[in-house]
């Protein structure tokens, strides 16, 4: 085993870890809004708004990322008038038609699973802030958001796992991302075995520490469901 | 203070009808302060619904609801009765405490924060004060040592009085009880009676199903 080449390759690899993180935050980030807008379309009462958000979420969720992808990438690029328009800075970057792609795809997955959470709020407790005078922004933000989140954080957790990986599809559009730069290593040194190998352990460590991060985070929004502990205050209290 | 000949809360000839069969036909109640009414009745009979009609979670059909001098104001959009104006409802429901058969308790927030949710947020009243005001409730419903439990944590009769307290700590001019312990065992069901009887010599408004 060539350690030193291993040791080599790694370091090259996580020079493109920022990149890849990049990525998946934008992407993530932009997805997860798009998502609300399209639950809030789908679920809002409007006939007309609720037909678009099923075709959107119909459309993304039923075709491949890598057409997506390359659609906005190379496809894109193909009407005049799209590369002398006012997005042709934005959409020339191989970085950005990559995040644009990764984000509306995970948009089409998120807002179902965002729905679902919100489908799983219990009638009784809605029926409970509105009959205090809740209703509109105020019972959203402070009684259906967070059961909502809750009870979606699961499944939404499998998504943030799989847009880590979906990240490596960027490589295809020429994003120097890890996948993409363990292809060019590759294609130096002809040793796919040693790089590919490096660039999985990069992927599963990401993937390990984002499932440490849900768990923790559903297990502090999930007290209501354990038995009682008094609060660390008044621990502290008895012990001074 | 109000005019004390003016009901807290009148109701005058309210309708309503599901899928064609009429369950309510103009009824009528006045509540002035301090009175106590039950409605009795078979199940099925209209009790829950008329009482949900008083806070408009169901639109009656025809009728007036008038709380605190304030009468709700209708319109009919595609033959069907609607509250014309939804921040008058809200309005009106703060004034109205309700306690629901099955509790109905937020289980995301402990008990202290069930009661101060809706003061805080709605009412806009300062945390301190209402973290005050809702301790001081959960000693009288007598269970101020469950406070920073969450619902789930609690017996149903405990439960049960902190949802009344939940309903008392917006202050409301009225106080509506949906069968508040039909849903408890026989032996929890004189602590929910307890707090209630308590409430009623105080003099608030109270209606009970």
């Amino acid at each position: 085993m060539d350690i030193a080449f291993l040791v080599d390759t790694m370091g090259k690899l996580l020079g493109a870890l920022p990149t890849t993180l990049a990525l998946w935050a934008v992407s993530i980030t932009a997805g997860a809004l798009l998502a609300i807008l399209i639950v809030w379309m789908r679920v809002g009462g409007n006939p007309v708004l609720s037909a678009a958000a099923r075709f959107y979420v119909f459309v993304f969720r039923g075709t491949p990322l890598l057409i997506q992808l390359f659609l906005i990438y190379y496809g894109l690029g193909q009407f005049h008038a799209i590369r002398h328009g006012p997005a042709w800075p934005v959409l020339r970057e191989p970085f950005n038609c990559a995040a644009i792609a990764l984000a509306m795809c995970t948009a089409g997955y998120s807002s179902e699973i965002f729905r679902g959470g919100l489908l799983a709020v219990p009638a009784r407790e809605i029926e409970a802030a509105r009959a205090c005078g809740m209703s509109g922004f105020l019972l959203l933000r402070r009684i259906l958001a967070p059961i909502a989140l809750r009870q979606a954080l699961p499944a939404y957790s499998t998504e943030l796992i799989l847009m880590t990986k979906s990240t490596a599809l960027a490589s295809l559009v020429t994003v120097w991302e890890v996948t993409g730069v363990a292809q060019k290593i590759i294609a130096q040194t002809f040793r796919t075995m040693e790089v590919f190998l490096c660039a999985a352990a990069i992927y599963l460590a990401l993937n390990f520490l984002l499932a440490q991060l849900v768990a923790l985070l559903e297990f502090q929004l999930s007290s209501h469901r354990r038995a009682h502990r008094p609060p660390a205050v008044s621990r502290r209290r008895k012990l001074a | 203070m109000p005019d004390p000949s003016t009901p807290a809360l009148s109701v005058k000839n309210i309708s309503k009808s599901f899928g064609g069969k009429q369950i309510l036909k103009g009824i009528s109640l006045d509540a002035h302060q301090g009175d106590v009414i039950s409605i009795l009745g078979a199940s099925g009979s209209g009790k829950s619904t008329f009482l949900r009609c008083i806070n408009l979670l169901e639109t009656p059909d025809t009728g007036e609801i008038t709380v605190g001098g304030e009468t709700v104001t209708m319109r009919r959009r595609n033959g069907r009765a609607e509250p014309s104006d939804r921040r008058q409802v809200d309005r009106i429901r703060t004034q109205l405490g309700m306690v629901f058969q099955s509790f109905n308790l937020w289980s995301h927030m402990t008990i202290l924060q069930n009661l101060t949710e809706g003061p805080v947020h709605v009412l806009k009243r300062p945390r301190a004060d209402c973290i005050a005001e809702a301790e001081s409730l959960l000693d009288k419903v007598g269970i101020a040592d469950k406070r920073h439990h969450y619902p789930a944590q609690l017996s149903g009769g405990q439960q049960q009085r902190a949802a009344i307290a939940r309903a008392l700590a917006m202050q409301p001019k009225v106080m509506l009880f949906d069968e508040p312990t039909s849903a408890l065992d026989p032996e929890l069901v004189g602590e929910v009676l307890r707090v209630m009887r308590a409430l009623a010599d105080e003099g608030r408004d109270h209606a009970g199903w």
